[in-house]
Protein backbone atom coordinates (compact mmCIF):
# COMPACT_ATOMS: atom_id res chain seq x y z
CA UNK A 1 0.00 0.00 0.00
CA UNK A 2 2.87 2.52 0.94
CA UNK A 3 5.93 2.66 -0.06
CA UNK A 4 8.01 -0.95 -0.37
CA UNK A 5 7.63 -3.54 2.35
CA UNK A 6 10.91 -5.58 3.21
CA UNK A 7 10.43 -8.86 2.69
CA UNK A 8 13.37 -11.29 4.47
CA UNK A 9 15.32 -13.43 2.30
CA UNK A 10 13.60 -16.99 2.19
CA UNK A 11 10.42 -15.74 3.53
CA UNK A 12 6.92 -15.83 1.17
CA UNK A 13 5.02 -12.75 1.11
CA UNK A 14 2.21 -12.62 3.64
CA UNK A 15 -1.37 -13.95 1.79
CA UNK A 16 -3.62 -11.21 1.20
CA UNK A 17 -6.78 -11.52 3.34
CA UNK A 18 -8.85 -12.43 0.34
CA UNK A 19 -7.95 -15.82 1.00
CA UNK A 20 -10.27 -16.12 4.24
CA UNK A 21 -11.93 -12.58 3.48
CA UNK A 22 -13.80 -13.68 0.21
CA UNK A 23 -14.91 -17.23 1.43
CA UNK A 24 -16.63 -15.52 4.16
CA UNK A 25 -17.98 -12.42 2.37
CA UNK A 26 -19.58 -14.62 0.11
CA UNK A 27 -21.36 -16.64 2.95
CA UNK A 28 -22.45 -13.62 4.65
CA UNK A 29 -23.90 -12.91 1.51
CA UNK A 30 -25.99 -15.78 1.54
CA UNK A 31 -27.05 -15.38 5.14
CA UNK A 32 -28.41 -11.87 4.27
CA UNK A 33 -31.85 -14.00 4.39
CA UNK A 34 -31.40 -14.22 7.98
CA UNK A 35 -33.51 -10.52 7.68
CA UNK A 36 -36.29 -10.69 9.77
CA UNK A 37 -39.03 -10.18 7.36
CA UNK A 38 -41.41 -13.26 6.23
CA UNK A 39 -41.86 -12.89 2.62
CA UNK A 40 -44.47 -13.23 0.52
CA UNK A 41 -43.12 -12.72 -2.71
CA UNK A 42 -39.04 -13.39 -3.62
CA UNK A 43 -37.36 -9.83 -3.18
CA UNK A 44 -34.19 -10.48 -1.74
CA UNK A 45 -31.25 -9.90 -3.99
CA UNK A 46 -28.94 -13.29 -4.24
CA UNK A 47 -26.39 -11.52 -2.45
CA UNK A 48 -23.97 -14.52 -1.88
CA UNK A 49 -24.04 -15.33 -5.68
CA UNK A 50 -23.66 -11.21 -5.83
CA UNK A 51 -20.64 -11.10 -3.71
CA UNK A 52 -18.73 -14.34 -5.68
CA UNK A 53 -19.20 -12.65 -8.63
CA UNK A 54 -17.74 -9.18 -7.68
CA UNK A 55 -14.67 -11.04 -5.54
CA UNK A 56 -14.64 -13.01 -9.44
CA UNK A 57 -14.22 -9.80 -11.80
CA UNK A 58 -12.07 -8.08 -8.87
CA UNK A 59 -9.38 -10.57 -9.20
CA UNK A 60 -9.88 -13.42 -11.18
CA UNK A 61 -7.15 -15.32 -8.70
CA UNK A 62 -9.24 -14.13 -5.43
CA UNK A 63 -10.05 -17.93 -3.96
CA UNK A 64 -9.46 -21.68 -5.11
CA UNK A 65 -11.25 -22.70 -8.23
CA UNK A 66 -12.84 -25.69 -6.60
CA UNK A 67 -14.53 -22.87 -3.54
CA UNK A 68 -17.46 -21.98 -4.80
CA UNK A 69 -18.79 -25.58 -5.20
CA UNK A 70 -18.75 -25.37 -1.28
CA UNK A 71 -20.08 -21.95 -1.02
CA UNK A 72 -22.90 -23.04 -3.25
CA UNK A 73 -23.57 -25.86 -1.12
CA UNK A 74 -23.43 -22.94 1.98
CA UNK A 75 -26.13 -21.50 -0.23
CA UNK A 76 -28.15 -24.00 -1.28
CA UNK A 77 -28.75 -24.47 3.02
CA UNK A 78 -29.46 -21.16 4.03
CA UNK A 79 -31.64 -19.76 0.79
CA UNK A 80 -34.66 -22.31 0.83
CA UNK A 81 -33.78 -23.54 -2.61
CA UNK A 82 -33.30 -27.38 -3.18
CA UNK A 83 -29.92 -28.41 -2.37
CA UNK A 84 -27.60 -29.00 -5.25
CA UNK A 85 -29.38 -26.12 -7.27
CA UNK A 86 -26.75 -23.18 -6.34
CA UNK A 87 -23.63 -25.55 -6.32
CA UNK A 88 -24.57 -26.92 -10.07
CA UNK A 89 -25.59 -23.16 -11.38
CA UNK A 90 -22.87 -20.97 -9.76
CA UNK A 91 -20.31 -23.88 -11.12
CA UNK A 92 -21.71 -22.87 -14.25
CA UNK A 93 -21.32 -19.72 -13.82
CA UNK A 94 -17.76 -19.56 -12.79
CA UNK A 95 -16.71 -21.90 -15.65
CA UNK A 96 -18.45 -19.69 -17.82
CA UNK A 97 -16.40 -16.39 -16.92
CA UNK A 98 -13.41 -18.71 -16.82
CA UNK A 99 -14.08 -19.19 -20.61
CA UNK A 100 -15.00 -15.49 -21.42
CA UNK A 101 -11.83 -14.47 -19.46
CA UNK A 102 -9.92 -16.43 -22.13
CA UNK A 103 -11.94 -14.37 -24.96
CA UNK A 104 -12.65 -10.93 -23.61
CA UNK A 105 -9.37 -10.39 -22.15
CA UNK A 106 -9.42 -6.39 -22.21
CA UNK A 107 -12.47 -5.45 -20.26
CA UNK A 108 -13.59 -2.80 -18.25
CA UNK A 109 -16.29 -2.44 -15.42
CA UNK A 110 -19.17 -1.67 -18.16
CA UNK A 111 -18.09 -5.12 -19.53
CA UNK A 112 -18.00 -6.83 -15.86
CA UNK A 113 -21.59 -5.41 -14.87
CA UNK A 114 -22.61 -6.78 -17.99
CA UNK A 115 -21.77 -10.28 -17.57
CA UNK A 116 -22.50 -10.35 -13.74
CA UNK A 117 -26.28 -9.36 -14.69
CA UNK A 118 -25.96 -12.38 -17.01
CA UNK A 119 -25.03 -14.55 -14.77
CA UNK A 120 -27.44 -13.14 -11.89
CA UNK A 121 -30.41 -13.31 -14.28
CA UNK A 122 -29.26 -17.08 -15.35
CA UNK A 123 -28.73 -18.30 -11.89
CA UNK A 124 -32.63 -16.72 -10.40
CA UNK A 125 -33.95 -18.00 -13.56
CA UNK A 126 -32.64 -21.26 -13.86
CA UNK A 127 -33.58 -21.60 -9.81
CA UNK A 128 -36.68 -20.65 -10.26
CA UNK A 129 -37.28 -23.17 -12.78
CA UNK A 130 -35.81 -26.50 -10.29
CA UNK A 131 -37.43 -24.86 -7.14
CA UNK A 132 -41.39 -23.91 -7.92
CA UNK A 133 -43.03 -25.58 -10.41
CA UNK A 134 -43.65 -24.13 -14.10
CA UNK A 135 -47.54 -22.94 -13.38
CA UNK A 136 -46.64 -20.71 -10.28
CA UNK A 137 -47.02 -17.31 -10.33
CA UNK A 138 -43.64 -16.07 -9.90
CA UNK A 139 -42.14 -14.78 -12.91
CA UNK A 140 -43.05 -11.02 -12.37
CA UNK A 141 -41.44 -11.10 -8.73
CA UNK A 142 -38.21 -12.95 -10.76
CA UNK A 143 -37.84 -10.09 -13.35
CA UNK A 144 -37.94 -7.55 -10.23
CA UNK A 145 -35.27 -9.74 -8.71
CA UNK A 146 -33.14 -9.77 -11.26
CA UNK A 147 -33.34 -6.27 -12.12
CA UNK A 148 -32.97 -4.90 -9.21
CA UNK A 149 -29.92 -7.23 -8.46
CA UNK A 150 -28.11 -6.30 -11.18
CA UNK A 151 -28.67 -2.62 -10.23
CA UNK A 152 -27.12 -3.06 -6.69
CA UNK A 153 -23.95 -5.28 -8.77
CA UNK A 154 -22.36 -2.10 -8.59
CA UNK A 155 -22.25 -1.71 -4.93
CA UNK A 156 -21.15 -5.33 -3.82
CA UNK A 157 -18.20 -4.72 -6.94
CA UNK A 158 -17.18 -1.05 -4.99
CA UNK A 159 -17.89 -3.29 -1.40
CA UNK A 160 -15.24 -6.22 -3.27
CA UNK A 161 -12.85 -3.52 -3.96
CA UNK A 162 -12.87 -2.40 -0.43
CA UNK A 163 -12.49 -5.53 0.77
CA UNK A 164 -9.28 -6.23 -1.89
CA UNK A 165 -7.40 -2.97 -0.81
CA UNK A 166 -4.61 -4.59 0.83
CA UNK A 167 -3.62 -6.32 -2.48
CA UNK A 168 -1.15 -4.01 -4.15
CA UNK A 169 -2.12 -3.18 -8.10
CA UNK A 170 0.63 -3.15 -10.71
CA UNK B 1 -9.21 -4.03 -16.24
CA UNK B 2 -5.96 -5.28 -17.39
CA UNK B 3 -6.12 -8.86 -18.58
CA UNK B 4 -5.61 -11.95 -15.93
CA UNK B 5 -2.69 -13.43 -14.99
CA UNK B 6 -1.56 -15.75 -17.67
CA UNK B 7 -3.44 -19.22 -16.47
CA UNK B 8 -0.65 -20.90 -16.42
CA UNK B 9 0.97 -20.82 -13.50
CA UNK B 10 4.99 -20.76 -14.45
CA UNK B 11 7.03 -23.77 -15.21
CA UNK B 12 6.48 -25.88 -11.51
CA UNK B 13 4.87 -28.92 -12.46
CA UNK B 14 3.17 -28.68 -9.10
CA UNK B 15 1.58 -25.70 -9.44
CA UNK B 16 -0.10 -26.67 -13.04
CA UNK B 17 -1.37 -30.04 -11.56
CA UNK B 18 -2.27 -27.98 -8.86
CA UNK B 19 -4.48 -25.53 -11.25
CA UNK B 20 -6.26 -28.84 -13.05
CA UNK B 21 -6.68 -30.86 -9.94
CA UNK B 22 -8.82 -27.34 -9.05
CA UNK B 23 -10.84 -27.66 -12.55
CA UNK B 24 -11.42 -31.42 -11.97
CA UNK B 25 -12.62 -30.56 -8.56
CA UNK B 26 -15.03 -27.31 -9.57
CA UNK B 27 -16.78 -29.73 -12.44
CA UNK B 28 -17.20 -32.62 -10.77
CA UNK B 29 -18.49 -30.58 -7.57
CA UNK B 30 -20.73 -29.07 -9.97
CA UNK B 31 -21.62 -32.59 -11.14
CA UNK B 32 -22.28 -33.78 -7.90
CA UNK B 33 -24.41 -30.57 -7.29
CA UNK B 34 -26.72 -31.21 -10.01
CA UNK B 35 -26.90 -35.25 -8.69
CA UNK B 36 -27.77 -33.79 -5.43
CA UNK B 37 -30.40 -31.46 -6.93
CA UNK B 38 -31.88 -33.93 -8.57
CA UNK B 39 -32.25 -35.88 -5.31
CA UNK B 40 -33.82 -33.19 -3.75
CA UNK B 41 -36.24 -32.42 -6.31
CA UNK B 42 -37.56 -36.00 -5.89
CA UNK B 43 -37.44 -36.64 -2.40
CA UNK B 44 -37.27 -33.21 -0.91
CA UNK B 45 -37.27 -34.17 3.12
CA UNK B 46 -34.26 -35.92 2.14
CA UNK B 47 -31.31 -32.95 3.10
CA UNK B 48 -33.07 -31.99 5.73
CA UNK B 49 -31.40 -33.02 8.62
CA UNK B 50 -28.31 -30.96 6.88
CA UNK B 51 -30.15 -28.07 6.84
CA UNK B 52 -31.60 -28.42 9.99
CA UNK B 53 -27.75 -28.25 11.32
CA UNK B 54 -27.41 -25.07 9.85
CA UNK B 55 -30.36 -23.55 10.54
CA UNK B 56 -29.79 -24.54 14.49
CA UNK B 57 -27.17 -22.18 14.93
CA UNK B 58 -28.86 -19.30 12.35
CA UNK B 59 -32.60 -19.27 14.10
CA UNK B 60 -30.96 -17.83 17.17
CA UNK B 61 -29.21 -15.33 15.41
CA UNK B 62 -32.34 -14.45 13.41
CA UNK B 63 -34.54 -14.51 16.43
CA UNK B 64 -31.86 -11.65 17.99
CA UNK B 65 -33.06 -9.84 14.24
CA UNK B 66 -36.61 -10.02 14.99
CA UNK B 67 -36.55 -9.01 18.34
CA UNK B 68 -34.31 -5.50 17.07
CA UNK B 69 -36.96 -5.55 14.37
CA UNK B 70 -40.29 -5.35 16.69
CA UNK B 71 -38.41 -3.22 19.67
CA UNK B 72 -37.88 -0.35 16.35
CA UNK B 73 -41.23 -1.51 15.06
CA UNK B 74 -43.05 -0.19 18.46
CA UNK B 75 -41.22 2.91 18.45
CA UNK B 76 -43.81 5.25 16.59
CA UNK B 77 -46.39 2.92 17.94
CA UNK B 78 -45.47 4.29 21.31
CA UNK B 79 -45.27 7.93 20.08
CA UNK B 80 -48.47 7.43 18.73
CA UNK B 81 -50.49 6.52 21.21
CA UNK B 82 -49.47 8.71 23.91
CA UNK B 83 -51.03 11.26 22.17
CA UNK B 84 -54.05 9.65 20.58
CA UNK B 85 -54.99 7.82 24.07
CA UNK B 86 -58.04 10.71 25.41
CA UNK B 87 -59.75 10.48 21.42
CA UNK B 88 -59.19 6.46 22.60
CA UNK B 89 -60.43 6.87 25.95
CA UNK B 90 -63.87 8.56 24.85
CA UNK B 91 -64.12 6.30 21.74
CA UNK B 92 -63.71 2.86 23.26
CA UNK B 93 -66.25 4.01 26.32
CA UNK B 94 -68.62 4.68 23.61
CA UNK B 95 -67.91 1.19 22.05
CA UNK B 96 -68.66 -0.15 25.32
CA UNK B 97 -71.98 1.00 25.96
CA UNK B 98 -72.80 0.04 22.52
CA UNK B 99 -71.15 -3.75 22.47
CA UNK B 100 -73.47 -4.76 26.28
CA UNK B 101 -76.35 -5.32 24.00
CA UNK B 102 -74.62 -7.73 21.79
CA UNK B 103 -73.11 -9.51 24.74
CA UNK B 104 -76.20 -10.26 26.41
CA UNK B 105 -77.58 -11.50 23.36
CA UNK B 106 -74.07 -13.79 22.51
CA UNK B 107 -74.73 -15.07 26.04
CA UNK B 108 -78.29 -16.07 25.55
CA UNK B 109 -76.99 -17.69 22.13
CA UNK B 110 -74.58 -19.41 23.89
CA UNK B 111 -75.94 -21.02 26.56
CA UNK B 112 -78.55 -22.18 23.79
CA UNK B 113 -75.45 -23.65 22.21
CA UNK B 114 -74.44 -25.75 25.70
CA UNK B 115 -77.66 -26.80 25.83
CA UNK B 116 -78.18 -28.40 22.23
CA UNK B 117 -74.64 -29.51 22.32
CA UNK B 118 -75.62 -31.35 25.45
CA UNK B 119 -78.94 -32.88 23.75
CA UNK B 120 -76.94 -34.27 21.20
CA UNK B 121 -74.16 -35.34 22.62
CA UNK B 122 -71.97 -33.44 20.42
CA UNK B 123 -68.11 -33.42 21.96
CA UNK B 124 -65.47 -31.23 20.56
CA UNK B 125 -62.43 -32.36 19.09
CA UNK B 126 -59.52 -30.92 21.37
CA UNK B 127 -57.13 -28.86 19.41
CA UNK B 128 -54.96 -27.29 21.57
CA UNK B 129 -51.94 -25.55 20.48
CA UNK B 130 -48.63 -27.11 21.18
CA UNK B 131 -46.72 -23.92 21.40
CA UNK B 132 -46.68 -20.26 20.47
CA UNK B 133 -43.65 -18.78 18.48
CA UNK B 134 -42.63 -16.47 16.44
CA UNK B 135 -41.94 -16.98 12.39
CA UNK B 136 -38.12 -15.05 12.52
CA UNK B 137 -37.04 -15.30 8.74
CA UNK B 138 -37.97 -16.53 5.21
CA UNK B 139 -36.66 -17.88 2.18
CA UNK B 140 -36.85 -14.18 1.62
CA UNK B 141 -34.65 -15.03 -2.23
CA UNK B 142 -36.07 -17.62 -3.86
CA UNK B 143 -39.04 -18.60 -5.24
CA UNK B 144 -40.46 -21.17 -2.57
CA UNK B 145 -42.47 -19.57 0.48
CA UNK B 146 -40.32 -21.15 3.84
CA UNK B 147 -40.46 -19.25 7.05
CA UNK B 148 -38.41 -20.23 9.88
CA UNK B 149 -40.16 -21.05 13.60
CA UNK B 150 -38.05 -20.39 16.61
CA UNK B 151 -39.67 -23.79 17.93
CA UNK B 152 -38.50 -27.12 17.57
CA UNK B 153 -38.40 -30.62 18.20
CA UNK B 154 -37.65 -29.89 21.65
CA UNK B 155 -40.63 -27.70 22.39
CA UNK B 156 -43.31 -30.37 20.40
CA UNK B 157 -43.40 -29.39 17.15
CA UNK B 158 -43.43 -32.06 14.61
CA UNK B 159 -43.71 -32.51 11.22
CA UNK B 160 -46.67 -31.95 9.44
CA UNK B 161 -48.42 -29.48 12.25
CA UNK B 162 -50.51 -26.79 11.37
CA UNK B 163 -49.24 -23.24 12.00
CA UNK B 164 -51.91 -20.48 12.67
CA UNK B 165 -52.60 -17.15 14.02
CA UNK B 166 -55.79 -15.54 15.49
CA UNK B 167 -56.37 -14.03 12.02
CA UNK B 168 -56.33 -17.75 9.74
CA UNK B 169 -54.22 -20.39 8.93
CA UNK B 170 -50.52 -19.36 8.02
CA UNK B 171 -49.09 -22.96 6.53
CA UNK B 172 -47.73 -25.85 7.84
CA UNK B 173 -44.66 -27.57 9.48
CA UNK B 174 -42.65 -29.20 7.24
CA UNK B 175 -39.28 -29.75 8.85
CA UNK B 176 -38.24 -29.78 12.21
CA UNK B 177 -34.72 -29.67 14.32
CA UNK B 178 -33.89 -29.62 17.79
CA UNK B 179 -34.83 -25.45 18.27
CA UNK B 180 -36.36 -24.06 14.51
CA UNK B 181 -38.66 -25.49 12.54
CA UNK B 182 -39.16 -24.65 8.89
CA UNK B 183 -42.42 -23.79 8.08
CA UNK B 184 -44.77 -24.33 4.57
CA UNK B 185 -46.33 -20.89 3.83
CA UNK B 186 -50.01 -21.08 2.56
CA UNK B 187 -48.41 -18.87 -0.58
CA UNK B 188 -46.26 -21.60 -1.52
CA UNK B 189 -46.32 -23.02 -4.78
CA UNK B 190 -46.53 -26.47 -3.68
CA UNK B 191 -49.11 -25.86 -0.57
CA UNK B 192 -52.67 -27.37 -0.42
CA UNK B 193 -54.86 -27.24 1.56
CA UNK B 194 -58.71 -28.44 1.61
CA UNK B 195 -61.55 -25.91 2.38
CA UNK B 196 -64.82 -25.33 2.54
CA UNK B 197 -66.95 -22.15 1.74
CA UNK B 198 -68.54 -20.37 4.74
CA UNK B 199 -71.67 -19.54 2.97
CA UNK B 200 -72.96 -22.80 2.02
CA UNK B 201 -70.28 -25.26 2.86
CA UNK B 202 -69.04 -25.92 -1.03
CA UNK B 203 -65.73 -27.60 -0.64
CA UNK B 204 -63.01 -26.27 -2.57
CA UNK B 205 -59.28 -26.80 -2.47
CA UNK B 206 -56.60 -23.98 -1.53
CA UNK B 207 -53.29 -23.74 -3.33
CA UNK B 208 -50.49 -21.51 -3.03
CA UNK B 209 -49.95 -19.67 -6.22
CA UNK B 210 -46.43 -18.05 -5.10
CA UNK B 211 -47.12 -14.29 -5.56
CA UNK B 212 -48.85 -14.11 -1.81
CA UNK B 213 -51.96 -14.83 -3.14
CA UNK B 214 -53.94 -18.14 -3.41
CA UNK B 215 -55.94 -20.13 -6.23
CA UNK B 216 -59.23 -21.36 -5.19
CA UNK B 217 -60.86 -24.60 -6.80
CA UNK B 218 -64.51 -26.28 -6.82
CA UNK B 219 -64.10 -29.76 -5.38
CA UNK B 220 -67.28 -30.79 -6.05
CA UNK B 221 -68.65 -31.87 -9.76
CA UNK B 222 -71.18 -29.08 -9.66
CA UNK B 223 -69.06 -25.87 -10.34
CA UNK B 224 -70.96 -23.18 -9.21
CA UNK B 225 -69.62 -20.04 -9.31
CA UNK B 226 -67.27 -18.11 -6.90
CA UNK B 227 -68.40 -14.16 -5.74
CA UNK B 228 -65.88 -11.60 -4.48
CA UNK B 229 -65.86 -11.72 -0.89
CA UNK B 230 -66.60 -15.08 -0.58
CA UNK B 231 -64.57 -16.62 2.83
CA UNK B 232 -63.34 -20.08 2.67
CA UNK B 233 -62.24 -21.87 6.12
CA UNK B 234 -60.72 -25.15 6.89
CA UNK B 235 -62.90 -28.05 6.21
CA UNK B 236 -61.03 -30.58 8.45
CA UNK B 237 -60.87 -33.58 5.36
CA UNK B 238 -57.46 -35.14 5.08
CA UNK B 239 -57.32 -35.06 8.92
CA UNK B 240 -54.57 -32.59 9.06
CA UNK B 241 -55.78 -29.26 9.34
CA UNK B 242 -58.92 -28.93 12.07
CA UNK B 243 -61.83 -27.34 10.74
CA UNK B 244 -62.89 -23.66 10.76
CA UNK B 245 -59.95 -22.14 10.48
CA UNK B 246 -60.22 -18.98 8.22
CA UNK B 247 -58.13 -19.43 5.24
CA UNK B 248 -58.65 -16.99 2.42
CA UNK B 249 -60.83 -14.61 1.17
CA UNK B 250 -61.94 -14.28 -2.68
CA UNK B 251 -60.50 -10.71 -4.12
CA UNK B 252 -61.42 -12.26 -8.11
CA UNK B 253 -62.47 -14.73 -10.26
CA UNK B 254 -60.87 -16.02 -13.12
CA UNK B 255 -63.59 -18.64 -14.56
CA UNK B 256 -63.87 -21.51 -12.78
CA UNK B 257 -61.02 -20.69 -10.03
CA UNK B 258 -61.29 -17.35 -8.05
CA UNK B 259 -58.11 -15.74 -6.89
CA UNK B 260 -57.57 -15.26 -2.90
CA UNK B 261 -55.94 -13.12 -0.36
CA UNK B 262 -55.02 -15.30 2.69
CA UNK B 263 -56.61 -13.98 5.95
CA UNK B 264 -53.44 -14.31 8.03
CA UNK B 265 -50.51 -11.99 7.02
CA UNK B 266 -47.76 -13.88 8.18
CA UNK B 267 -45.15 -10.69 8.33
CA UNK B 268 -47.81 -8.82 10.56
CA UNK B 269 -48.29 -11.35 13.04
CA UNK B 270 -47.00 -11.01 16.52
CA UNK B 271 -46.86 -14.93 17.95
CA UNK B 272 -47.84 -18.16 15.16
CA UNK B 273 -49.14 -21.21 17.17
CA UNK B 274 -47.89 -24.25 16.32
CA UNK B 275 -51.68 -26.87 16.39
CA UNK B 276 -51.92 -30.55 16.92
CA UNK B 277 -52.80 -32.62 14.04
CA UNK B 278 -56.82 -33.02 13.93
CA UNK B 279 -56.49 -36.86 13.28
CA UNK B 280 -53.34 -37.88 14.08
CA UNK B 281 -53.64 -41.50 13.87
CA UNK B 282 -56.54 -43.95 14.47
CA UNK B 283 -56.88 -45.34 17.49
CA UNK B 284 -56.26 -49.14 17.78
CA UNK B 285 -59.58 -51.00 17.12
CA UNK B 286 -59.95 -53.06 20.08
CA UNK B 287 -59.01 -56.77 19.95
CA UNK B 288 -62.21 -59.17 19.68
CA UNK B 289 -61.37 -61.45 22.57
CA UNK B 290 -60.99 -58.34 24.83
CA UNK B 291 -63.91 -57.31 24.03
CA UNK B 292 -66.59 -59.52 25.56
CA UNK B 293 -65.24 -59.40 28.80
CA UNK B 294 -65.40 -55.35 29.19
CA UNK B 295 -69.67 -55.76 29.30
CA UNK B 296 -69.24 -57.91 32.42
CA UNK B 297 -67.99 -55.27 34.76
CA UNK B 298 -70.99 -53.10 36.40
Amino acid sequence: MSGIEFIPMGQSEKPPRAVWLAPLSVMLGSLMTLFPVVAVVPFLPPFGLMVLLGWRMVRGDSMRVWVPVLLGLFDDLASGQPLGSAMLLWTMCVLAIDVLDTRLVWRDFWQDWLIASGAIGFCLLAGRLVAAPIGAHVDTAVLLQIVASAALFPLVYRLCVWFDRDVRKS
Amino acid sequence: MAPPRNRRPGFSRRAQYGLFIGYVGLIGGGLIGGILLLLSTFNPPFFAPVRAVLSEITTPVASGFHWIRRGLGSIPDGIGSYFAVHGENARLKKRLANDAVTVARAQTLEQENRRLREMVKLRDVTTDAIVAARLVNSSSSSTRRYATLNAGSWQGVKRGQPVRDPNGLIGQVIETSPNSARVLLLADPESIVPVRRVRDGLPAIISGRGDGQVDVRSASVATMGFRVGDVFVTSGTGGVFSPNIPVARVIRTQGDIAIAQPTANPDALDFALVQQIFLPEPTPTPSPTAAPAEPKAP
